[in-house]
Order: structure tokens, then sequence, then C-alpha cells
């Protein structure tokens, strides 16, 4: 089969914008119903249940609440950044889609069109470029609403950004290592090839990723820069309708990415197990594979494997998102020192040292001649899961693997001494830490 | 359509790097160098330097600019600077200057015949084997590893001692 070349691909570009520009933004108003009907189950409410069936209409009618919203401007503002900040906010959340691949090709009468919109040879590069411009439109927000708790919030989500790229960026280096390029299609491709997920053989760098990314779109745990109780909403405390609206879609719209991200890079993408669904462009041809003398085998993409496999990357991208609201109502928000405290003395030494592990034991396979395959791939999981166990043992410090029981702090002793009965109260029990 | 952007990516940064200047706050200084260094960014994809076009947003305008941003904003300068501010003859004697550096640049450039060098089908060759990265990262890895050490060892050597100066009053 030959990738679609003419008229025909700038016509199926265009569709491929159209049509993945409106998903992500169908999903990311999706995804605040969603959030508000998981929230309301965990808590044993019932949630938005009054417009339309299960209130399935109800992303709209905020839509349209927003809009029809008076607009404010503060008076203090300064009113270019004011109303620059949700515009560059919400940019950086939405573009970075284009670079991930949502389904195995799809063959076509004009030519296989690939299911992404620019495979550029950045790949994951393009990804962290923009999720670092991302950082200005928050810090601007709460600089130009010239507020105090909207300035704290903007300062305190880019220490929190800044600081967290770099555990995010050096949790990907691990994968660069194993997957030998940086394009997101290729990431997909080495996974088949692997045999596995990322997820198994690179277990800590999936663990970092996933928290980093967390910090990243100032999600709870991570939520520093509009903790609510301390800041009001932080920086966009000031913002009233549509660029309030323009906050969340960003927010949501950054989630919805992480999860695609992940699902690619740690849950290989847009795969299926088994290898029907293998196809990739080498030296372009569309292959499924290489025979054991070296010669690549031709794939058959097909209409159905496109829907499957897309089924899939669906599944796995709703599976993360559903992770995040399920982390935001379950877990409190830490405290501003716990959070850098947790970047720069865990995440960082952690994704260093496990930087040169993975390294190490990709170079031991090479040395041994271990072919890149199921058992190279065993090999790294068993090196991570070690490495995982310690980790997570590290972090635990006894808690959850031996319960608070086992903490001596934790224990509340009932002290009957003589004293307590006279003074007539008992000491507090030291409260654990 | 390359020639349409070229221009388009070259006029943001003349005018953001003008910007920069001319601009009386300081944060709408930062924000025309942001938009100059992405449309430095631009040209660099223009000429499929895809790497070093990520390299510079993701390290200038994603982490060293939003350092400055947070310094700018950490100081609150407040109105006090603007009567600092030089217009007029200052202006027109540096814009002079610099236009007369940029002219003689580009005079030189016009002769020395840099066309002529390797370039194009050389790091075509190297894109197709190694991807956009790993042809960079196959020279600077092998025929420029000692270089590249070093700069690493200046920069730990900086790291050490802003921490040094930093920590110094505690």
């Amino acid at each position: 089969m030959e990738p679609i070349s003419g008229i025909p691909a700038i016509v199926a570009m265009a569709l491929k914008n159209l049509g993945i520009f409106t998903l992500v933004i169908l999903v990311v108003a999706y995804a605040t119903y969603a959030e508000r009907r998981v929230s309301a189950f965990i808590q044993d409410r019932r949630g938005p249940n009054r417009v339309g069936p299960f209130g399935l209409l109800q992303p709209i009618a905020d839509g349209i609440k927003n809009i029809l919203k008076e607009e404010t401007l503060p008076g203090t503002a300064s009113r270019f950044f004011f109303i620059l900040a949700p515009i560059l906010v919400l940019v950086p959340s939405l573009v970075t889609f284009a670079v991930i691949p949502i389904a195995a090709p799809l063959p076509t009468r004009w030519g296989v069109v690939d299911m992404i919109i620019a495979d550029v040879p950045i790949g994951i590069l393009y990804v962290l470029a923009f999720s670092s411009l991302a950082v200005y439109g928050v810090v601007l927000g709460g600089w130009a609403s010239n507020n105090k708790y909207a300035f704290l919030g903007g300062l305190r989500a880019s220490a929190q950004m800044v600081s967290y790229e770099v555990a995010l960026g050096l949790s990907l280096i691990a994968v660069l290592m194993l997957a030998g390029n940086v394009t997101l299609t290729e990431m997909v491709w080495q996974q088949q090839q692997l045999g596995m997920w990322f997820a198994f053989p690179l277990s800590l760098a999936f663990i970092l990723f996933v928290i980093s990314a967390f910090a990243e779109t100032n999600r709870l745990p991570f939520d520093m820069p509009e903790a609510e109780s301390e800041l009001v909403t932080g920086y966009h405390t000031e913002y009233s309708a549509m660029k309030f609206s323009a906050f969340m879609i960003s927010e949501f719209g950054h989630m919805v990415t992480a999860s695609a991200l992940m699902a690619t890079i740690f849950l290989g993408g847009w795969d299926l197990p088994g290898t029907w669904d293998n196809a990739f462009w080498y030296n372009g041809q569309l292959i499924s594979g290489f025979a054991e003398n070296g010669t690549p085998i031709a794939a058959q993409p097909a209409v159905w494997k496109t829907l499957l496999t897309f089924g899939g990357f669906a599944a796995k991208t709703g599976f993360f998102l559903l992770v995040y609201i399920w982390i935001r109502w379950t877990l409190p928000r830490f405290r501003y020192d716990q959070v850098m405290a947790l970047g720069w003395k865990v995440m960082l030494p952690t994704s260093l040292g496990y930087v040169m592990l993975v390294a190490m034991t990709i170079l031991v396979l090479d040395e041994l001649g271990v072919q890149y395959g199921f058992l190279f791939g065993l090999v790294l999981t068993a090196v991570s899961g070690a490495a995982t166990l310690s980790f997570m043992f590290f972090l635990d410090r006894g808690r959850t693997i031996a319960g608070a029981g086992a903490q001596r702090t934790q224990k509340v002793e009932v002290k009957t001494t003589p004293t307590a009965v006279v003074s007539g109260r008992a000491e507090p029990a030291p409260a654990g830490d | 359509m390359a020639t349409i952007l070229f221009y388009l990516f070259a006029g943001l940064a003349i005018g953001g790097a003008i910007g920069v200047v001319m601009s009386k706050s300081p944060i709408g200084s930062l924000l025309f160098m942001v938009t100059a260094l992405g449309a430095m960014a631009g040209t660099f994809v223009l000429l499929e330097a895809h790497f070093l076009a990520a390299i510079q947003i993701i390290v200038y305008a994603g982490a060293i600019m939003v350092l400055f941003l947070f310094v700018i904003m950490l100081l609150n300068l407040g109105h006090d600077y603007q009567k600092d501010l030089k217009g007029g003859a200052f202006a027109v004697l540096s814009f002079g200057v610099i236009g007369g550096i940029a002219g003689l640049m580009a005079q030189q450039l016009g002769s020395t015949g840099l066309e002529d060098g390797p370039g194009g089908a050389a790091i075509d060759a190297a894109m197709a084997e190694h991807g956009a990265v790993g042809a960079i990262a196959t020279e600077l890895y092998t025929t420029y590893v000692v270089p590249f050490e070093i700069t690493g060892i200046l920069l730990l050597v900086a790291i050490v001692g802003a921490l040094v100066l930093a920590k110094r009053e505690v």
C-alpha cells in the first residue's frame, strides 16, 4: 500500500485536523461531566442529572451559560495581559494532541492515511516544548489580575511546573533509550516489536511520569496554584465567564493530552495485544514486522483494524482520565514545601538513578547479544520491578505495606497514670507525622 | 509556502526584537523576547533543524524566560524605572549602529559563499539513518564528545558557584 498523496492528502489532512480537535474538545467537555458524576459517586451524591438523560447535556448548558455571562475586567488589572493570558493557556494544551497517533493507519481508495495530525520528526520534544510554554498563561493570568491571591497562585504554578518538568524529562529519557527514537509513532512500533508495553520494562519511569504529569497539569494532589482553601482559586480568581472557561478547558485539555501521552508512551498507544495490528512506515513501505532473515513483512491495513485500535486507544486514555478524577477525590492536597521536596529531593535523584540503571541494563543486554524482543523486555521488567519496589518501599516508609499499626508514633496509648486522673484530663496522644 | 512562512517568521523575529527594546513594561519586553525566540524556532523548522527548534523552545522560551518572568514579578519594579528610559536621539543612534553592523555582516556573508558547504545531502543522509535527534547525538557523542563533556563540567561549576553565592548569607 502506498501512502496517500496529492489533493486527497490535503483533504485527509483537513479532515483529520477538524475531526481530532473536535473530538478533543468534546472529550474535554465530557471530562468535566465525568468528573462531576464520578465525584458524586465517590461522595455518595447524585451529581448533575437534570439536563438531558443522566444529565448528559450538562456540559452544553454550562457552555451556553459561560458564553452568556458578563465578562468582568478588574479596574487595576493590566488589560492587555489579562485578556492574553487565557489565550496563552488554551493553545498549548490543545496543539499538543497533534503528534499523538490515535489509531492504526487507515486504508482508503487513494492510499493509506496515518491516523495522526503531524508525525513531526521530533515527536515527544514537540510535546515538551509546548507544555513548557503552558506556564506563561498561568503566570501572566496571576500577575495581570493584580490580586495577591492570583499572583501567589501564578508564582506557585511557575515554580511547580518548572520543578516537575525536570523529573518529567528525565523519566522520558529511559523511554527514549529503549525506543531509540523520539517520534511517538516509532514508540508505538517499538512497543509492538518488544512484545510488551513500556509500562512493564520501564515501570519506575511510568510511575515517575504519572506523578510529574499530575504536577504539570496542576491536578490534585498538586493543585497548589489554585488551592481553594488558601488562595480562593489562585491564578484565575479574577476571571469570569468565557475567560474562566478557557482556563478550565485548558486544565481538562492538559488532562486529556497527558492521559493520551501516558497511554501512548507506556501502554502501547493504539496497540492491542497480538501482532495482527502492527503497522509502521519502513523505507516507504507499511510493514507489520520482520521475518527471521530480516526481510520486512508487508502490513495489511483494514478499516476494522483502524476502528478497533482507535477503541483501544480511547479505552486507555479514558482509563487515565478516570485515574485523574479518582485521585482528585481520594487524596488531600500537599503542602507547598512537600511539593517542592518531593520534586527536587525525591523525583529528581530517583529519575537520574533510574536513567543510569536502565542504561546499564540495556548496555549489558546488548553486550550479551540479546536481541530486542520479549526476553530483552523480561530482563528489563525484572530490573525495573526491583527498582520500583525499593522506590515504593522508600516512599511508603512502612505505612501501606506494614500498616499504620506498625508505626510506633501512630499507636494511641491510653494512659491511666495517677497524674492524668488528678488533673482531670488525659495527655493527647501524639499525632502521627 | 516556505517563502511566505520565512518572511512571516523573519518579520515576527525582527518585530519581537524591536519590541524587546521599545516596550515600556518589563513583562511586555519579556513576551516580545519569547515571540522572537519562537519565531527563530519557526525559522529553524523551515531549515529542517527540528531538534534545534525544539531545544530553542524548551530551553530558552520554556525555562530561561520563565525564570526571567519569575524574577521580574518577584522584584515587582513598580513604575520608578520609567524615568530612566531614554528615547529620541538615543534610539536613533542605537538603531543606526546596529543597522550598520548588520549591514556589514550581511555583506561579509554574501561574499563567503556559505552555500557551497557540505550541508544539505550529508545532513539528509544522517537524518534518514538516525532520525532528527540521533543525527545530532551521534556527532555530539563521538566526534565532539570532549568539548561536550567540558561544557558540561563548566555548567556544573557555574551551578556550584551560584549555590555558594546564594548560600553565603545564610
